[in-house]
């Protein structure tokens, strides 16, 4: 018995959700009076920051770089069956939903998505997570001997100060690919933080009235080191790239700070935020449903009040 | 072209959430159901366009009771061929999964399209299970699908951008945003989807591995705290010193 937790580096380094994850099996190990192991897919140096995030132990795939899930399937099933795991644990990212479905599938195993708490497992194994798009949370009891869980990102702490952990190369045969990648667009701009991974994120909406008034709010981002996000009309009618539209129907974000400028809050935009730690909300309506859901709110014209928050930001950021 | 679309049941967008029977059940009272928006929307209008444009079938199936029924008539509304409802409670994604699979192992489908998620659930994992019951390759959150030939071209969302993939007959995907543009269906697919068949069929033994064994509200949200407009570069200094995020 024992706790494996898969994870893929990016641009040879693990984004934040892959090392939660690593912290979630390592603690979840611990508290089952086990051990953890990751399997580590694709480039890192050392151990990856894997040690720090609390697992003693890595398998190493450096040179798996495959899109195909089947593939990636069999290098998992490899790793379950020299750690002998019974449990699989998985960000709830891109990765994650590539291949712990059919991890799950493949052994038969309950699979928890997104659990944002560790197991309850005084009596039965009982996973929390967010269902109806974060309006409520559901205890889900797994019944089965294997388990698969993956790792809402943005809401399991990251664990920190482990020792380094120990590393050994890890291969496996993985068949041929049925899945061929022919290009690969990057949308990642020098100095911009993809949407999903962002921790403060400014985001607009119809209140800005038209593509041309998106300076102060791009550049209040990029004072705070923030990504751009945008609701839905705004993206429909080509305002904003698709991929800033947040919400019900477009990306889920859940990052520490979403400061919402000129959107009135409709319950689906604010699925897709709600899980936001801070929030913000700039509106002139003081009606606006938005503010409801707000932490900190500023009932004004976005034209004056984005230059005085823009101004107290670049002091802020002079001085620290 | 054969095409199996997935389709699940999900309350209204706007539907008010509150759980009944001790906060295990989702209360129905009052909620409006509707074809979960990624399967409506995505999955299944780009299905039609492929079989508009190259011939083919598209049968949409439901794992669910037979309050399921009106939503399989919208998604035949819309412009699906037939349909099949697994009869069973939809309560466990591996119990639905297999549900799935053992409904198209052997009708040699070439596709199989799902939405990215439920919003009422939001798993993200049918599909997949599906994928690998069916020993089938998997592309989850496509946002473009072309079919040439004897391959398609699938673009899916991945860290910092997209991914373009080259996949052969038959896959699983699931779909997301820019796959396809909502269609709002007429009064004569309206009337054709009464005639259209549905079948119902028992569900394959099979243990369900997860439960739900109760529901709660998230913690509510403190009062908004106001910062005067005159003001606002205020705000900078309570996000550094209160809220600790800058
Ligand atoms: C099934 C379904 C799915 C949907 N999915 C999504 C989704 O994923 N994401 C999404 O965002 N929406 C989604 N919507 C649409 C959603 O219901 C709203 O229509 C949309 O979010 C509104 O966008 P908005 O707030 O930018 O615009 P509006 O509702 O027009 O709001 C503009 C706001 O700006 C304020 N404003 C105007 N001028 C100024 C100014 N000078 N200064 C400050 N404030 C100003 C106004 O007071 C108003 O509150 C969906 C709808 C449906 C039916
Ligand atoms: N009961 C069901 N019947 C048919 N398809 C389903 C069902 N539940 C989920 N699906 C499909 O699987 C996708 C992902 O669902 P989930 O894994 O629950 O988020 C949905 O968008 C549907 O396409």
């Amino acid at each position: 018995m024992s706790v494996l937790v898969c994870i893929d580096s990016h641009h040879g380094k693990f984004p934040k959700s892959s090392l939660e994850a690593v912290s979630y099996g390592s603690k979840l190990a611990a508290q089952l009076g086990t051990n953890c192991v990751a399997l580590a897919i694709g480039k890192m140096d050392g151990d990856g920051g894997i040690g720090s995030a609390g697992a003693s132990q890595v398998l190493h795939a450096a040179d798996v770089t495959t899109s195909d899930s089947q593939q990636l399937t069999k290098l998992v099933m490899a790793a379950v069956e020299k750690t002998g795991a019974d449990i699989v644990v998985f960000s709830h990212d891109i990765n994650g939903k590539l291949v712990a479905p059919r991890v799950a599938a493949k052994m038969d195993a309950g699979l928890v998505p997104g659990a944002i708490a560790l197991p309850d497992t005084a009596s039965g194994f009982v996973v929390r997570k967010n269902v109806f798009s974060g309006k409520a949370l559901a205890d889900v009891e797994v019944k089965t001997a294997k388990k698969v869980i993956t790792v809402l990102p943005n809401s399991f702490d990251l664990a920190s100060g482990g020792s380094a952990a120990s590393v050994e190369a890890f291969s496996a045969d993985l068949g041929t690919a049925r899945v061929t990648v022919k290009e690969v667009k990057s949308s990642e701009k020098d100095g911009e933080i993809p949407l999903p991974e962002a921790e403060l994120v400014v985001s607009a909406g119809r209140g800005m009235k038209g593509p041309e008034h998106w300076g102060p709010v791009e550049e209040l981002a990029k004072i705070l080191g923030a990504a751009t996000a945008c609701s839905r009309p705004v993206s429909d009618i080509g305002w904003r790239p698709h991929h800033e539209h947040v919400g019900q129907t477009g990306i889920t974000i859940r990052p520490n700070l979403y400061i919402a400028i000129g959107i009135s809050g409709a319950i689906q935009h604010l699925a897709g935020v709600n899980g936001s730690k801070v929030i913000v909300v700039i509106n002139k309506d003081p009606e606006a449903p938005f503010f409801k859901a707000a932490d900190y709110g500023i009932v004004g014209d976005a034209f004056e009040v984005l230059p005085k928050v823009i101004e107290a930001a670049k002091q802020f950021k002079a001085s620290n | 072209m054969k095409i199996l679309v997935c389709i699940s049941k999900a309350p209204d967008t706007t539907s008010k959430i509150a759980f009944s029977d001790g906060n295990t059940k989702f209360d129905e009272n009052g909620v409006q159901f509707i074809v979960n928006p990624y399967d409506e929307w995505y999955a299944l209008v780009r299905a039609l366009e492929i079989k508009e444009a190259q011939g083919g079938n598209v049968t949409i199936i439901s794992v669910g009771g037979a309050d399921y029924e009106p939503i399989i008539r919208k998604a035949l509304a819309i412009g699906a061929d037939d349909a099949v409802r697994i009869d069973a409670s939809e309560s466990d994604s591996l119990f639905v999964a297999k549900q799935i699979a053992n409904y198209a192992k052997d009708k040699g489908f070439d596709m199989i399209m799902c939405g990215k998620e439920t919003i009422n659930y939001n798993g993200s994992v049918v599909p997949g299970m599906v994928a690998e019951l069916l020993d089938m390759p998997y592309i989850p959150l496509a946002i473009k699908l072309d079919v040439n030939g004897g391959a398609a071209t699938v673009e899916r969302e991945i860290a910092g951008g997209e991914e373009v993939l080259e996949v052969s007959f038959p896959f699983v995907l699931s779909a997301a945003k820019g796959m396809a543009e909502q269609r709002i269906p007429n009064m004569r697919g309206i009337m054709a989807a009464r005639t259209k068949p549905l079948a119902v069929e028992a569900a394959a033994g099979a243990e369900a591995s997860t439960s739900v064994k109760s529901y709660s509200m998230p913690p509510a949200k403190g009062a908004c705290k106001y910062i005067d407009a005159e003001n606002a570069g205020e705000l900078i200094r309570l996000l550094h010193e209160e809220a600790k995020v800058i």
